[in-house]
């Protein structure tokens, strides 16, 4: 995994910057007024952009969606965010996971695992604290909250219906590098 | 009650409206066509100024009382736009990271002002004020320079960021010295009362990166109409305790600015930019309403002296500071000519020495005219001079045959 390079730029807001496996230097500005700059770094000079794209809010949403999809699941580890030890993290449903098409309280995830889902993410609208017996469908993106290791068991949990993590036939594979 | 004052006042208010909205109304004018040549409107509110002033083409009779207090709130909200810019951890990183750039800037900007200042053989006063008139970059423009070119994701920016931030910085003690010294006390009260200012205004300064958390939760509030009277109504109130402390109002609005953090403060931008534009214009003309034509061109070949000598002091500074953050050679170009415009607080500096040397106002008028206008194209066309450097300098290499050429490819 490529290393984020942060910068603060006063006034203007963020730089985030890493280098591709092809070696180009891409990064993106984020301004305080929520646009975002899409920047692709000059091969031949290498402290200037050879490109700048102006994203506004929803062209950034558009993009991330593009990209994401299988980049999503890939890259898990680096999208949660750690607060004091809390562990907040998305965990992307498909048709395969046995917890598709049951409702929350059926995987006995709160009660197996301490985590907590907080938010359910369906067709690009967030339903912000669902109900126990809310149903996940294949492609809800859960918003989970709880521990590393809660999370963990978590997506085993809800993928294979056991907790444990070690029933890995049914498709740890579709996990990708953890 | 008496008919006769009544009407008088009626068409005194007419008038004033007249004028003032006519006025109004040539300043957005210009304002367009300085956005159609990408340029900054600044200069072109300063020459209407000119323009309308008593020995200008087109005298204006409204009083300038009226204007006097629209002009000084236009500083009062320059200052305090400014302060909202940044939050404190911006400032302490900027600080820690750009130290050494911001002494160089500094040493380098101010000096040829103050220096120029005494050739004339003008008061120390005045030429300290021409040094604050040459070391102040514009932070408006440059900002947008950068944003219009295409360069705030270079890796020169952050340098040139951290020097404006600084210079800004630079404003909170250098307004409040300004200050103590425009009363014209004795050296020993003089320096007590300097001691006094800039402790006062370290203490704010810190109270509000500290606790400024503390006084956005105060002005929060989901409505903005709130927002906006609390918000001026305390950068008013702050800055006339300051100007009664001597300290400077412009310093008390640009602490209000500073304290202010979070979506408090992002709210407010919002807010007080269209009345930052409105009072600022107002105050640009007022500056050029200050200046009498006739003395303008006495000083034009001075200011353009003046503009040679500090573009080429601030390439230099932009050069040497980009090259400490290990920037390149055309890095450290765009880094240097970014930096040379001038425009919105050198025209606030030179405003405060009115009183002190008569020259100061139309030499500083001349110059932001020429430094905001050339600022921008210099800046645009770095980037075949950089080329231009780049390739003298691989000639002087190959003939020394050196080692490594300055630029790393890859």
């Amino acid at each position: 995994m490529a290393k984020i390079r942060e910068t603060k730029l006063p006034g203007v807001g963020v730089r985030h910057e890493f280098k591709t496996e092809a070696g180009d230097h891409i990064g993106t500005i984020t301004h305080r007024s929520g646009q975002r700059d899409l920047l692709i770094f000059d091969r031949k000079d290498p402290d200037a952009c050879a490109t700048v794209l102006r994203l506004q809010e929803e062209d950034s949403r558009m993009l991330t969606e593009l990209l994401g999809g299988s980049q999503v699941e890939q890259n898990q580890d680096t999208v949660r965010q750690t607060v004091g030890g809390v562990v907040l993290d998305w965990l992307p449903i498909t048709g395969t996971w046995s917890c598709a098409n049951c409702s929350i309280q059926d995987t006995g995830l709160l009660e197996r695992t301490g985590v907590t889902i907080v938010a359910v993410m369906r067709d690009g609208n967030l339903i912000p604290a669902p109900e126990p017996q809310f149903p996940l469908q294949p492609d809800d993106m859960a918003v989970v909250v709880g521990t590393a290791d809660g999370i963990a068991q978590a997506r085993a949990l809800l993928r294979t219906g056991d907790s444990s993590g070690n029933s890995a036939s049914s498709g740890a594979a579709s996990s990708g590098g953890r | 009650m008496k008919q006769g004052s009544e009407t008088a006042a009626h068409t005194d208010i007419a008038s004033i409206f007249i004028e003032l909205g006519a006025v109004i109304v040539a300043l957005a004018l210009l304002a367009r066509l300085a956005t159609k040549l990408g340029l900054t409107p600044i200069p072109f509110y300063l020459i209407a100024g000119v323009l309308v002033s008593k020995g200008g083409l087109l005298p204006l009779h409204f009083s300038e009382q009226f204007i006097d207090v629209g002009a000084e709130i236009g500083v009062i909200l320059l200052l305090f736009m400014l302060g909202l810019e940044y939050t404190g951890e911006e400032l302490g990183s900027s600080l820690r990271r750009g130290l050494r750039a911001g002494v160089l800037d500094l040493a380098l900007n101010i000096t040829p002002g103050i220096a120029i200042g005494l050739l004339l053989g003008w008061r120390p006063l005045a030429a300290l004020l021409l040094g604050g008139v040459t070391y102040i970059s514009s932070s408006s423009i440059i900002a947008k320079v950068l944003g219009d070119l295409g360069r705030l994701g270079n890796r020169e920016t952050p340098v040139v960021l951290s020097v404006l931030v600084l210079e800004d910085l630079a404003m909170a003690v250098y307004l409040p010295l300004i200050a103590v010294l425009l009363l014209g006390q004795g050296l020993l009260a003089g320096a007590a009362s300097i001691g006094i200012a800039l402790g006062t205004v370290i203490l704010v300064l810190m109270l509000a990166l500290k606790h400024g958390g503390i006084f956005s939760r105060v002005v929060a509030h989901r409505s903005d109409e709130v927002v906006l009277l609390t918000t001026f109504g305390m950068v008013l109130l702050v800055a006339g305790v300051a100007q009664r402390l001597q300290i400077s109002a412009a310093v008390g609005a640009f602490l209000v600015g500073l304290a202010l953090s979070g979506t408090v403060a992002d709210q407010a931008r919002t807010l007080f930019e269209p009345l930052r534009d409105l009072f600022a214009a107002i105050f640009f003309l007022f500056v050029g309403l200050q200046i009498v034509p006739a003395s303008i061109p006495a000083v034009l070949l001075l200011a353009l002296g003046l503009a040679l000598l500090t573009s080429v002091t601030k390439i230099v500074t932009g050069w040497i500071a980009a090259g400490w953050d290990g920037v390149a050679v055309r890095g450290r170009v765009r880094a240097g000519t970014a930096l040379v415009a001038r425009g919105e607080f050198s025209v606030v500096i030179a405003g405060l020495g009115g009183s002190v040397e008569p020259r100061l106002a139309p030499l500083a008028a001349a110059y932001v005219l020429l430094m905001a206008i050339t600022g921008p194209i210099l800046a645009r066309f770095a980037e075949p001079m950089a080329s231009f450097v780049q390739s003298r300098q691989r000639r002087t290499e190959s003939e020394h045959t050196s080692e490594a050429p300055a630029v790393s490819t890859g």
